[in-house]
């Protein structure tokens, strides 16, 4: 039967929380478990018999990165990928809706959606199964996994038969409980999905037009599969759950970045031991899973793992320590650092004896339907340490013997000395500017001198190019900061208010 | 000459080290507290000390007997039954005191300087004074008590509690020299010498104040023995070079005692004591600590500014800074942070202290 694919990337103004990683590679190509995310993705589609095609969709303009990517995973995985550019972000279902001819030629009697931003086992040939097994052909299946009852508001929700898993009623996020049974963002469709996704197209443009404002046909393409098509859907027969008891992850963090991997060097044991470094004589000390780029370079004396990923050219020294961390290319730990629960950024240096520590936020390890919470990265006012991971760092510079604990410091930085709980945004040689949680209250946004600063993102771009009150004033416009603003060095002060520090990059 | 060191109560504020052992018998830069002072006072003619502790303590009792031999000094002890401040000692010891009728000696037992006890006693022969106390210089007075006095006599003219305004910089160092007449001003009960004997005594025109040459320091805090420290092994480097380590990896004042162990690419110092068979690791960054004897400091690990208490484990990958002091016998797991901690005897730890607080 023949079969396609189509992952939904999402574009640079989505995959808000995972910054600042996001601004150095598209957040679909972040390496998990030491390949990029979407890598996952496709290795589990390629294997589906019959799968004639994949096809990346999103809203990113065509870059380098993503090119290299398609050309070397089509070469990988001996199947087409091709990149279809959205041209605005259409929702998840405008995307598949507008590139539906794209979809289907070729004969596509069957095709997958996935998500890119979701860790997974990828039962894709289950899901398959599944549909022959409840004998209708036609019918779509959503993959769905269990969570506990206050996570799963967080979901999509799904009430199911029991016997036949028909969907008798979706909600998205629901705000009271609804049902255990979550929407793991991978879906099995045939052809028919377009009349249904076709039917709200319709509704929303006759809508539009009665609006006298409304720019036209743009706005109705905008199409949500959740709550536009699957809560009309639930109850018509027409829509089943396979429920998987494997693995399941949102990655909407960084600090979920390093739980995926987890899962996914968990998983290496079975679908690609060779992918996990072993101990050998005159080889590192590996403790669990861990991978290691060929080409990186690590003393003998260093302990790595478990759930360690080490990028291409990576050089560690001696007597170095990582666990629960992920390492990208070209960066260096000079001798007896130690790097815990940590993305250590592109081309970023550790000096020798420096600790760079964030705070795990597994899920409940007691609680087997736990999901990893990725909540916003203050509470109460307060940078919270437990949630997101932290001491993310991107071509950043930390000096010898320096701690840097629960911070995230973004690009082109050179710190010269401790932080704990900070949020160091930007800088140059000779200015710091930084957003910390001080006291209960506070978000103590400090700063010195005057950025001179160029970078690729426009967005960041502008705040590195304003003068720091220009800043405050902006993100108080943006009503971008949710708690009292402490002003140091400057000459008023400010209450502000934010949803979070996404919001604050955003400015 | 005699001599009485006013150690007291349980030394509360050099917890958690003070819970394992007496505060005189804490190791401090590789010899107990009391032997800097009872080697100095034994220096300067004194042939009996009298320690005046409110609490029994075989352990100092033993110390005190192995002293006694090893100086060829008396040395015995004077046990208030309840505390009776800095004073009521004197009246307590009082046949001790003043047995031999030559002035003796008073120190508290928490002071570390290079001693000047000859001095002191020369100084207090000349003026013909009952008593003479040594005073040094700090650089915010406000803080302390000051004491006011004539320039050129060093007679007292009064003691100044936290002085507002400035009117002197000179603070009570803790050691003293008196005649026994002084005994003649004490009753035996609760008395501070500093709040009712000596404002007294300055009064009468009979108390002498002797600036201290060098360094001193009160301490009965980690973050002041810690200090205190660093100005002994400055002190040492300038009249005693050869005790100090030198060595690849070794920087500033480091005093190690010969039986411990330190291994390959260690980078140790400034201002660090290793204690007696304290095995140090290899890759250990030690700067501003004090490890006790028979601890161990595992490998790759970072200190800063730390006490180390007796057989302590210090495991791999750990990070200690912000004045942590670990009790005796405490383990430390690998890979973990801690910051101010106060760990108490006999604890293991096994998660990370990111703020300062007392572990029980």
């Amino acid at each position: 039967m023949p079969l396609k694919a189509v992952i939904l990337i999402g574009g640079p103004q989505k995959g808000t929380r995972f910054r600042p990683l996001s601004f150095e590679v598209p957040k679909p190509l972040f390496p998990v478990a030491g390949v990029p995310m979407v890598q996952h993705h496709i290795e589990a589609c390629a294997k589906v018999p019959g799968m004639k095609e994949i096809l990346l969709m999103g809203f990113y303009q065509p870059n380098e990165a993503l090119s290299r990517f398609l050309v070397s995973a089509q070469q990988e995985f001996k199947v087409p990928i091709r990149y279809l550019q959205e041209y605005a972000a259409l929702g998840t279902g405008g995307g598949i809706y507008h590139f539906r001819d794209q979809i289907l030629s070729g004969g596509a009697e069957a095709f997958f959606v996935l998500n890119a931003d979701v860790c997974s086992e990828f039962p894709l040939q289950e899901m398959l199964e599944f549909r022959q097994q409840h004998g209708d052909m036609h019918s779509f299946v959503i993959l769905g996994t269990t969570a506990n009852r206050t996570q799963a508001l967080n979901y999509g929700c799904i009430v199911a038969n029991t016997g036949t898993q028909e969907v008798q009623h979706y909600v998205e996020k629901p705000s009271t409980f609804v049902s255990e049974i979550i929407n793991c963002g991978i879906y099995l469709f045939t052809p028919a999905i377009f009349q249904h996704i076709g039917e709200v197209f319709q509704r929303n443009q006759q809508e539009l037009a009665l609006e006298e404002s409304s720019n036209g046909w743009q706005r109705a393409e905008v199409i949500r599969l959740e709550q536009d098509v699957f809560t009309a859907l639930a109850g018509s027969g027409k829509l089943y759950v396979y429920k998987t008891d494997g693995f399941w992850s949102q990655i909407k963090s960084a600090g979920s970045a390093i739980y995926a991997s987890r899962l996914y060097l968990n998983q290496y044991s079975k679908s690609h031991p060779e992918r996990l470094a072993q101990n050998k004589p005159g080889g590192p000390v590996i403790r669990g899973n861990v991978y290691i780029h060929p080409t990186a370079s690590i003393d003998s004396t260093a302990v790595l793992g478990p759930n360690v990923s080490i990028g291409e050219g990576v050089t560690v020294g001696a007597g170095v320590r990582v666990r629960e961390s992920i390492v990208l290319h070209g960066a260096s730990l000079h001798d007896h650092t130690c790097v815990l629960n940590t993305i250590v950024g592109w081309d970023s240096t550790i000096g020798r004896w420096a600790r760079v520590e964030g705070t795990p936020s597994d899920p409940n390890p007691n609680d087997p339907y736990a999901k990893i919470d990725s909540e916003t990265l203050f509470r109460d006012g307060r940078l919270t340490p437990s949630i997101t991971i932290l001491g993310t760092l991107l071509l950043v510079t930390i000096p010898a013997e320096v701690v840097i604990l629960n911070s995230i410091v973004l690009p082109h930085k050179e710190l010269s000395r401790s932080y704990k709980n900070q949020i160091i945004l930007c800088a140059y040689a000779g200015s710091t500017c930084c957003v910390q949680g001080l006291g209960s209250n506070f978000v103590c946004f400090s700063t010195k001198g005057h950025y001179q600063h160029h970078l690729a993102t426009p967005t960041l771009h502008y705040l590195l190019s304003a003068t720091p009150w220009k800043v405050l004033a902006h993100l108080q416009d943006l009503g971008a900061l949710n708690v009292p603003v402490m002003c140091r060095q400057l000459t008023h002060r400010n209450r502000l208010r934010a949803l979070d520090f996404s919001m604050i990059v955003t400015a | 000459m005699r001599a009485l060191i006013l150690v007291g109560g349980f030394g509360t504020r050099l917890r958690p080290l003070t819970l394992s052992r007496p505060k005189p018998l804490v190791e401090f830069c590789n010899k107990a507290v009391l032997l800097h002072q009872l080697e100095a006072l034994r220096q300067a003619g004194v042939s009996h000390v009298v320690l005046a502790v409110s609490y029994m303590s075989d352990a100092l009792e033993a110390a005190m007997r192995e002293q006694e031999q090893r100086l060829g000094i008396r040395i015995s002890m004077s046990h208030e039954k309840e505390p009776l401040g800095t004073a009521g000692p004197l009246a307590l010891a009082r046949d001790v005191l003043a047995e031999d009728g030559e002035p003796f000696f008073v120190l508290n037992s928490d002071v570390i300087c290079e001693f000047p006890f000859a001095a002191l006693a020369r100084f207090h022969r000349q003026h013909g004074g009952e008593g003479s106390l040594v005073v040094t210089r700090v650089e915010e007075p406000a803080k302390y008590g000051v004491v006011v006095c004539e320039a050129d006599t060093g007679r007292i003219c009064r003691f100044v509690e936290k002085p507002r305004v400035f009117v002197s910089n000179k603070i009570n160092a803790g050691l003293y020299i008196f005649n026994p007449g002084i005994l003649q001003r004490i009753q035996l009960r609760p008395t501070s010498i500093e709040k009712e004997i000596f404002p007294a005594m300055a009064q009468d025109g009979q108390l002498y104040a002797m600036e201290l040459q060098g360094f001193w320091m009160d301490i009965g805090q980690p973050k002041d023995f810690l200090t205190g420290m660093c100005m002994y092994l400055q002190a040492l480097r300038a009249q005693h070079p050869e005790k100090l380590h030198s060595g690849p990896g070794v920087v500033g004042n480091v005093l190690v005692d010969p039986s411990a162990k330190i291994g390959a690419n260690c980078v140790i110092g400034p201002n660090v004591t290793i204690g007696a068979g304290v095995v140090v690791e290899d890759g250990v960054r030690i700067k501003r600590c004090t490890v006790l004897e028979g601890a161990r400091i595992r490998s790759h690990s970072w200190l800063e500014s730390c006490i180390v208490g007796w057989s302590c484990s210090v495991g791999q990958w750990v990070r200690m800074e912000n004045v942590t002091v670990l009790g005796e016998d405490v383990i430390v797991n690998d890979e973990l942070y801690l910051n101010g901690a106060n760990v108490l005897p006999h604890k293991s730890i096994a998660e990370s202290v990111p703020e300062p607080r007392i572990i029980m």
